[in-house]
């Protein structure tokens, strides 16, 4: 093989791992999405469901505590009404938060979520809750959210205290736009 | 020593044009269309000096605005400009291409071949850059002004940058096709273009470390530039990679920024390394202490430098598992780094050591580098780094191992490299007195960063707290007089190409080992047209 066919040959296979690993850093995206959904990390591995038939009442009891807030996109108050409670392992449980519109139009907002530490999020049952759906509020428009859910009781006996975090955001909203600020 | 070396110009039979040099003799011809590795590595080096003025420039605008307390020069958003623009100027356009023009300049006449193996693309790899960087400084220009979010373009706050965001993106996206295109440039040069004996264990520690900094870089610039176009999706076309609202998750773009963040500050380390490898021996007339090691040594810290990476986010909020992992995992590194600090300190024990400006540049770097690196692995401890993120002690680190780390081996790269490049001896004394200031000056800009980052003065603010005045003031005085000492550099490098009367002989040192300085100085145009015969004495080791 001469020369040019050598340097040919290692310019090919290097412009390969290159434009591999264009595809790696997207290919990262999915990746870490499925990590955090199989270890809880980031907690948001929130687990749905339709009824309460995985719930079997437990007497040990977890201190639960309840966050909230509001992307400045957004002219809402958003509060949780007992900031913290304690729950049974296992009993199906209601919690309510209550949010505001005090901006001048109707506006639709949608919430997110997110439970520390990560690793409880794996045993966060919700049955419903008002982050499924989009909520729309007219102008100074009050609304009781609740959430629908249990823990389970198979929770890691390290565990003792949950937060259950909420952030509405406007609904579309693009973290580019500026026009709010 | 150059006796066994077939001289290329004495054997230059069949390739038609015998005529001297044979440079073209039309500038447009000699710097644009060149595909010469020496022109090309000098254009490179021309480039990334001006660039480190354009960044350094910068930098004195943060520290005047830092003077005092209180805002008194710029506005925050251009505050927050210049912190950027200074980073990603230093980084990609100053500390990278002057590597790469060093590689491109002594490659070849390091390991005896006749050119780079890609040479048209060796021409475009260099001049992208001056578009790429016109296209990002322009956006200072602009009415929505240049990124202000820091050079690790977080969103969702760097998705806050106006239009001018797409020209940050896609001068990104160049200067990584550049870097990559390099980079490949350099690995086919390194297989393939070996005079014969050269085999890849007697290879030069210069050429060690750029072969492996350059796999580096092939495996990260594209993870950026993936990470960037996600960026500018999520600003232009609604896509939600990183927008919390829309699904996304703003912490992954620090995990994969990461991914190639922490392997970048080690591309513009090892090849410090190598310089400082090959210096070293030089001027304590001993071959360097552990070769080998020193081999294995750069290529476990380039294997580690790819786990480590979420030690820049230790407190985004991870499991303690995550956090215990990546704190050893960054202990580790500093195994292999002691095994090269220690090297070093070996190969000058009981040396006959001088001390030319080059040397006095190395051994400012193996001490100062050093306090940079100790400062790493106070960060490292993840309990401590939750007071110290984001402060100046982090500044101060990373400015440590930069500035007197890469900076300084940068500077000992030139003066013991230039008198071989341009057939002139530099000024001895210029040069020292370029070092001292350099020296003292560097640890007057940064060492206070330390108290102010302890004492809890945060990064990237315009303003702060009366109470750090007094260092801040002092850092400020360093930098400016660190700024100015620089001048003299560019005036030690123009008298030595232009002006000195002192020609350097072939071997410039008394101790140099190694192909390069078999050839005349300046070298011929064209070197190495027939392959060297490598002789055992023309290596910089023993064994």
């Amino acid at each position: 093989m001469n020369l040019q066919e050598k340097n040919r040959k290692v310019t090919r296979r290097l412009v390969l791992v290159a434009v591999g690993m264009f595809g790696f850093g997207f290919a990262l995206w999915p990746l870490y999405t499925v990590l955090c959904e199989v270890t809880g990390l980031g907690g948001r591995a929130i687990q749905v469901s339709e009824d309460n038939t995985g719930a079997v009442a437990s007497d040990r009891i977890v201190s639960i505590r309840f966050d909230a807030s509001v992307n400045s996109s957004l002219p809402w108050e958003f509060k949780a009404k007992e900031k913290v409670s304690e729950f049974n392992l296992g009993v199906p449980s209601t919690a309510y938060y209550v949010a505001k519109n005090v901006g001048n139009d109707a506006i639709i907002g949608q919430a997110t979520y997110n439970v520390t530490p990560p690793e409880a999020s794996l045993y966060f049952v919700k049955t419903e809750c008002f982050c499924f759906t989009e909520q729309l509020l007219q102008a100074d428009e009050s609304q009781e959210m609740p959430v629908y859910f249990y823990i389970k009781p198979d929770l890691p006996e390290h565990i003792k205290d949950i937060t259950l975090s909420y952030t509405f955001y406007r609904h579309g909203y693009d973290p580019s736009d500026r026009s709010h600020l | 020593m150059s006796t066994e070396v077939i001289h290329p110009d004495t054997h230059h039979v069949d390739d038609g044009h015998d005529h001297g040099d044979h440079k073209p003799s039309n500038f447009l011809d000699r710097w644009l269309f060149t595909t010469n590795h020496k022109d090309i590595g000098t254009l490179y080096l021309i480039f990334s000096l001006t660039m480190f003025f354009i960044g350094g420039s910068m930098a004195m605008v943060i520290r005047a605005e830092l003077f005092m307390p209180g805002l008194q020069l710029v506005e925050p958003d251009f505050f927050n400009q210049m912190t950027t623009m200074h980073a990603l100027i230093m980084v990609f356009g100053a500390v990278m291409p002057a590597w790469v023009g060093f590689a491109n300049w002594l490659i070849p006449m390091m390991i005896g071949a006749p050119d780079m193996a890609l040479p048209r693309m060796n021409n475009w790899s260099f001049w992208i850059l001056p578009f790429a960087f016109t296209m990002l400084l322009s956006t200072l220009f602009m009415d929505s002004g240049g990124p202000a979010a820091g050079w690790t373009l977080y969103p969702p706050l760097v998705l806050q940058t106006g239009t001018s965001f797409a020209f940050v993106v896609f001068a990104v996206h160049m200067m990584g096709v550049s870097s990559i295109m390099g980079s490949i440039n350099i690995i086919a040069t390194i297989f393939n273009m070996r005079a014969p004996g050269m085999r890849l264990l007697r290879m030069p520690m210069f050429v060690w470390t750029w072969l492996i900094t350059a796999f580096l870089l092939i495996a990260v610039m594209p993870v950026l530039a993936g990470a960037v176009t996600m960026l500018l999706t999520d600003h232009f076309f609604s896509t939600n990679f990183f927008n919390a609202a829309g699904g996304g998750d703003p912490v992954m773009f620090q995990h994969i920024f990461w991914f190639f963040g922490h392997p970048e500050v080690y591309i513009m380390i090892l090849p410090a390394f190598g310089v400082i490898s090959e210096i070293l021996p030089t001027f304590s007339r001993k071959p360097l202490f552990g070769y080998g090691s020193m081999v294995y040594a750069t290529a476990t810290i380039a294997f580690l430098s790819f786990i480590v990476w979420a030690h820049h986010m230790f407190t985004v909020g991870m499991p303690l598992q995550g956090e215990l992992y990546f704190m050893y995992a960054t202990m580790l590194i500093s195994v292999p780094t002691g095994v090269k600090v220690f090297n070093w300190v070996s190969t000058m024990w009981q040396g006959s050591m001088t001390f030319e400006t080059p040397m006095l540049f190395a051994i400012g770097f193996v001490v100062l580098f050093t306090i940079g690196g100790l400062s790493g692995l106070m960060l490292a401890i993840t309990a401590a780094d939750f007071q110290y993120h984001d402060t100046y002690f982090v500044v101060a680190h990373f400015h440590y191992v930069l500035v007197p780390g890469s900076v300084f081996a940068l500077m000992a790269a030139t003066y013991y490299w230039l008198p071989k490049f341009t057939g002139n001896m530099y000024s001895e004394k210029w040069g020292k007195i370029h070092f001292w200031s350099s020296a003292i000056f560097v640890n007057v800009l940064f060492f206070p960063q330390h108290y102010l980052g302890l004492a809890g003065m945060p990064r990237r603010i315009p303003d702060y707290s009366p109470q750090f005045a007094d260092f801040n003031m002092i850092s400020s005085l360093g930098g400016f007089a660190f700024g100015a000492t620089q001048l003299i550099f560019v005036g030690v490098v123009l008298h030595c190409a232009y002006r000195s009367k002192v020609k350097a002989t072939p071997e410039v040192w008394e101790g140099s080992r190694g192909l390069e300085w078999t050839l005349d100085s300046p070298p011929a145009y064209h070197s190495f047209n027939t392959p060297p015969v490598v002789t055992h004495n023309a290596l910089s080791r023993a064994d």
